[in-house]
């Protein structure tokens, strides 16, 4: 019997190597997904970011370009931590949040690297490198974000940041996964698919700790990322560096337009922030400030503020007027002061020095002529017709519509249609007495700066514009492609625009002295924008030289008294910088004038 | 020289063919996991473990020779002393032994570090076979049982103490000794079935289990309902297992330490935390599941070369077999083993002397329990212990120490014809 032993022993030899052949014929041969797990844990589907286009001014300066920032990641399994307080002291974190940190990335896995420390810059970075190599378990990763080296034009430019549920939704294309990031507002936004480029995937081969062990199948599968396109804005970067300095402690707003092209030199809206605080670590809590702030720094002004114009329409009346020949040139009407009120020493003038004294009894009597041509008997059926006239001049100088610039959330501003009217007063209840006050742009006249300076661009012209825009090129690795802007008639013939320009010359040799220039001739109105508790807004408008204009521009300062004032001052030094490229010394004095105001007291 | 030509015959040349055979494909398995494409380095470059395994097989080669040279009868003569010296270095270990990731099991002696733990497979294999040898041991017997069984305990509960469960569990390999020595079956059955139910207690709901136990029961008692006292041992068994499979859950969340407790709950279910405790089993499985029938080719492997499996070079050195040549390679692996143990087996069986037939054994269910412990938990039958393939995991002293285990018999066997001399 015990001899028998042996062959049992033996037999439970085998009988285990047939379980283990059996359970291994299991898992290798019948069971595959053993293979796709294997596949799962080398195969890295690596997305390739590619590089967003950069974005340089008119002169080719970087205005936008990518910068490296470091997220740094753990692998809790591997953490060899000794000095925890010194350790603590690179990231700038209490223990308790070291500890917190650890703990987040154990609850994610073990073995797996999970993010300990977001986007540090390329400085921080540098910093800290050395030291981090000592500690076991922490792995730099490199992406790129956003950087501007000047910090301007931060609402003009816009932000990028990650995808919203509602865009993912929106994009039928299937072009974005989430977390991507995407141009928000701006140019990042309007020039979206140039800037973005294509995405690329790579499948690599990586070890258990993620890092790379080469190409699977040789890289057949792989597709290699394409840069986004760079855009050629038309922004002057001096002049709207020095624009925004001039703005300073101020609110308000600068568009500044090349006429002949309506390419928009510079546009500032104040107060505005710095855009690299957007950008990276500090995106989220940057933008919970800037969107509480009370002087709404994220309010892009140039396009979205809307004020009653003021005197700067009068330009419009004149030209309508004109154009319609209800008024000549020579013609002269009393300043009578009863209907309406006025200022400065003047009686009975044409229509030059209607424009220079700025007269509102003349443009009263002008705009009724407007409106009441005496084409129908009924007064109120007339002015009807006259309103529908004088809106569709309007909306060929690019008011009470969206001019189309190439960026999002442009104001249309507002001019009363009929219709409007009939609401108030009921259908034909209404003639010239009842919306006279539009005559001197008042009433519910409403617009925004950038309409104002193109109408400043129309008078340039001396009757068009170009639909004003920030970028003026595509720039592809193999091509340069000019965008093209539709030009627009405004139905005034040119030779009406003589009297117009050559009164505005003379403003600034009078009312807005402070704006002259020596050897450029400065065409220009001032516009004083009437607030019922507060000071009034200083606004001005002009061009130069009004021979072969080179530049056309608005500025808008909130609370900040008259037209020929501040807003004046700030548009002479701007027309000297962006002419003669730098503001002569004997000018001095204006710039410390403007520089002394902080209207942001009188708010 | 006519003596050492004779020795050159009489060795058992298949076993030593089978033993170079595993070396030399262990050796081929542990360059393939260090192997980097990146880097490529020769096999042979003392900076990879392939390098040093190379000087570790030469290390064995000297043993070796030496265990040839050595007078067959040293190990009869000196079992006892040998037995006793290691013990006293288990005892010495628990005092001035290093401690190495939770086990104090190692003697540090400047560079070198010694494991005696190793060494008393050995030791307590030749005293074993001396014990069995020099008289007629009645294992029919209790308190003879509980004698012979010292032998064993002695080595375990020091190990035990040292925190190395796994190496301990080695020791429990030699009841196929004492069985074929003349230990009742009961004792092996019960064994093997307590190992059985306490695996199936882990993997199988506690409540179906007791229902199985009770329709055995029942089945029994009704082969068996006309002796009574048959019915009351079958009655007292299935309260015992019952008592057993109620049991293992209070051990399991009570007795064991944590990392053993996680090695359990790897084995039942390694999904329920892939990335935790369950990493091994998951990772060493689909290492092994992704070769398929031929495998992905020597040098290809991914999932150990990249480092998804742990310990891939000692402990889970199989997952690169299974994953570079797939079920046909795994299926060649475990027919050497077995063609070692069954080879060891017949050896064992054609001594002349007691001694050595039961030393044969020793060695037979040490490499058994070896086998079966280390692929079974890689590929998920067994916990995860921390217990070498032998021959295969990279190593030196798990290498000389199986070698020492080996050549004793060949050289015992070569012997055999002289023992009825004496």
């Amino acid at each position: 019997m015990i001899e028998n032993r042996k062959y049992y022993i033996q037999i439970i030899f085998i009988l285990v190597g047939i379980i283990f052949l059996t359970k291994l014929f299991f898992i290798q041969v019948l069971d595959s997904r053993y293979k796709l797990a294997a596949e799962n844990n080398v195969i890295n589907k690596v997305v390739e970011y590619p590089y967003r286009g950069l974005i340089y001014d008119r002169n080719m300066n970087i205005m936008v370009h990518n910068t490296p920032v470091y997220d740094i990641m753990v692998v809790p399994k591997e953490v060899q931590v000794e000095d925890t307080t010194k350790f603590i002291s690179l990231f700038d974190i209490t223990e308790e949040d070291f500890t917190e940190r650890i703990q987040k990335a154990k609850r994610y896995s073990y073995i797996k690297q999970s993010l300990f420390y977001p986007q540090l810059s390329n400085e921080e970075f540098a910093k800290i490198q050395d030291e981090l190599v000592s500690y076991q378990g922490f792995y730099p990763i490199a992406r790129t974000v956003r950087k501007y080296p000047e910090p301007v034009l931060a609402n003009g430019l816009g932000y990028i940041g990650e995808i919203s549920k509602r865009q993912l939704t929106k994009d039928t294309l299937n072009y974005y996964q989430s977390g991507d990031f995407i141009g928000i507002s701006g140019v990042e936004a309007s020039y979206e698919e140039e800037l973005r480029g294509k995405r690329g995937v790579k499948y690599k081969l990586v070890n258990v700790r993620g890092i790379e062990k080469g190409s699977f199948n040789d890289g057949a599968f792989d597709t290699l990322s394409v840069p986004g396109n760079n855009l050629v804005s038309s922004i002057d970067l001096p002049l709207q560096k020095y624009a925004e300095y001039l703005m300073q402690d101020k609110v308000g707003s600068i568009v500044a337009i090349e006429p002949s092209t309506g390419e928009i030199l510079a546009m500032v809206s104040s107060p505005s922030y710095n855009p690299n605080d957007l950008t990276g670590r500090k995106y989220s809590s940057n933008f919970g400030r800037l969107n509480q702030d009370t002087l709404k720094p994220l309010f892009n002004r140039p396009i979205q503020a809307q004020y009653r114009p003021g005197s700067v329409f009068k330009l419009v009346q004149s030209l309508i007027a004109l154009q319609e020949g209800v008024v000549q040139p020579s013609t002269r009407i009393v300043c009578n002061r009863g209907i309406i009120n006025c200022h400065g020493a003047h009686t009975k003038e044409d229509l030059h020095g209607a424009i220079k004294f700025s007269c509102n009894p003349y443009f009263y009597q002008t705009f009724k002529r407007i409106i009441q041509q005496g084409k129908e008997d009924n007064m109120n059926k007339d002015a009807r017709i006259g309103l529908n006239l004088w809106d569709d001049y309007l909306h060929k100088f690019g008011f009470g519509r969206r001019l189309g610039i190439d960026i999002p959330n442009e104001g249309k501003g507002m001019i009363p249609a009929p219709t409007y009217y009939d609401r108030y007063y009921g259908k034909d209840h209404w003639n010239f007495y009842t919306i006279y006050s539009l005559s001197i742009g008042e009433g519910e006249l409403l617009t925004t700066p950038l309409q104002v300076a193109n109408l400043a661009s129309i008078l340039a012209n001396r009757g068009y514009f170009i639909r004003p825009h920030l970028v003026k090129g595509i720039d592809t690795p193999d091509s340069y492609l000019k965008l093209d802007f539709e030009k627009e008639e405004v139905g005034v013939n040119p030779e009406h625009f003589t009297t117009v320009v050559d009164a505005m010359a003379e403003i600034v040799e009078g009312t807005a002295r402070v704006a002259r220039v020596d050897g450029i001739e400065i065409c220009g109105k001032t516009g004083t924008v009437q607030n019922k508790d507060s000071y009034d807004h200083s606004a001005f408008m002009c061009f130069a030289p009004k021979e072969t204009p080179k530049i056309a521009l608005s500025v808008y300062v909130e609370n900040a008294g008259w037209g020929g004032g501040v807003a004046a001052a700030i548009s002479g030094l701007l027309v000297e910088k962006y002419v003669k490229g730098e503001v002569s010394p004997n000018r001095a004095w204006v710039e410390n004038y403007v520089m002394s105001k902080a209207y942001l007291n009188n708010l | 020289m006519a003596r050492q030509d004779s020795l050159w015959n009489r060795v058992d040349w298949l076993l030593i063919s089978i033993f170079f055979a595993l070396v030399i494909l262990g050796w081929l398995n542990i360059y393939a996991v260090v192997y980097d494409e990146e880097q490529v380095q020769n096999i042979f470059s003392f900076d990879l473990n392939s390098g040093k395994q190379l000087v570790f097989i030469a290390g064995s080669i000297v043993i070796i020779i030496a265990i040839m040279i050595l007078d067959f009868k040293f190990f009869d003569s000196f079992a006892y002393y040998l037995y006793a010296g290691v013990i006293i270095l288990l005892v010495l270990v628990l005092i001035f032994g290093t401690e190495i990731a939770g086990n104090k099991s190692w003697f540090t002696l400047g560079a070198i570090r010694l494991q005696p733990s190793e060494f008393a497979k050995f030791t307590t294999a030749l005293a074993l076979a001396k014990y069995f040898s020099n008289r007629t041991v009645r294992l029919d017997r209790f308190n003879e049982q509980i004698k012979a069984s010292l032998w064993v305990l002695i080595p375990i509960g020091l190990i035990v103490l040292q925190g190395d469960v796994g190496t301990a569990m080695v020791f429990l390999s030699f009841i196929f000794v004492y069985y074929r020595e003349g230990l009742p079956t009961f004792y092996l059955i019960t064994g093997i079935s307590a190992a059985v139910i306490f695996i199936l207690t882990l993997m199988v709901n506690q409540v179906y289990l007791l229902i199985g136990l009770g329709i055995i029961g029942v089945i029994l008692i009704g082969f068996n309902y006309k002796k009574l006292r048959n019915v009351m041992l079958i009655v007292a068994g299935v309260i015992l297992v019952a008592g057993v499979i109620l049991s293992v859950d209070y051990t399991v969340s009570n007795v064991l330490k944590p990392h053993q407790q996680n090695r359990l709950k790897a084995l039942i279910n390694p999904d329920a935390d892939p990335l935790g405790y369950g990493w091994n089993v998951t990772q060493s499985k689909i290492a092994i599941g992704s070769g398929g029938t031929f495998g992905k080719g020597f040098l290809e492997g991914t999932q150990t070369k990249f480092d998804f499996v742990p310990e891939q070079s000692t402990d889970f050195i199989f997952c690169t077999i299974g994953e570079e040549h797939g079920w046909i390679g795994s299926l060649i692996l475990v027919f050497l083993f077995m063609a070692l143990m069954l080879r060891i087996v017949f050896i064992a069986e054609r001594q002349k002397s007691n001694f050595a037939r039961i030393y044969g054994y020793c060695v037979a269910s040490i490499f058994f329990i070896h086998f079966g412990i280390n692929i079974g938990m890689t590929i998920g039958l067994f916990p995860v212990a921390g217990i070498p393939l032998p021959f295969f995991s990279y190593g030196g002293s798990s290498l000389w120490s199986f070698t020492i285990l080996l050549f004793t018999l060949i050289k015992l066997d070569a012997h055999r014809m002289q023992v009825l001399m004496r």
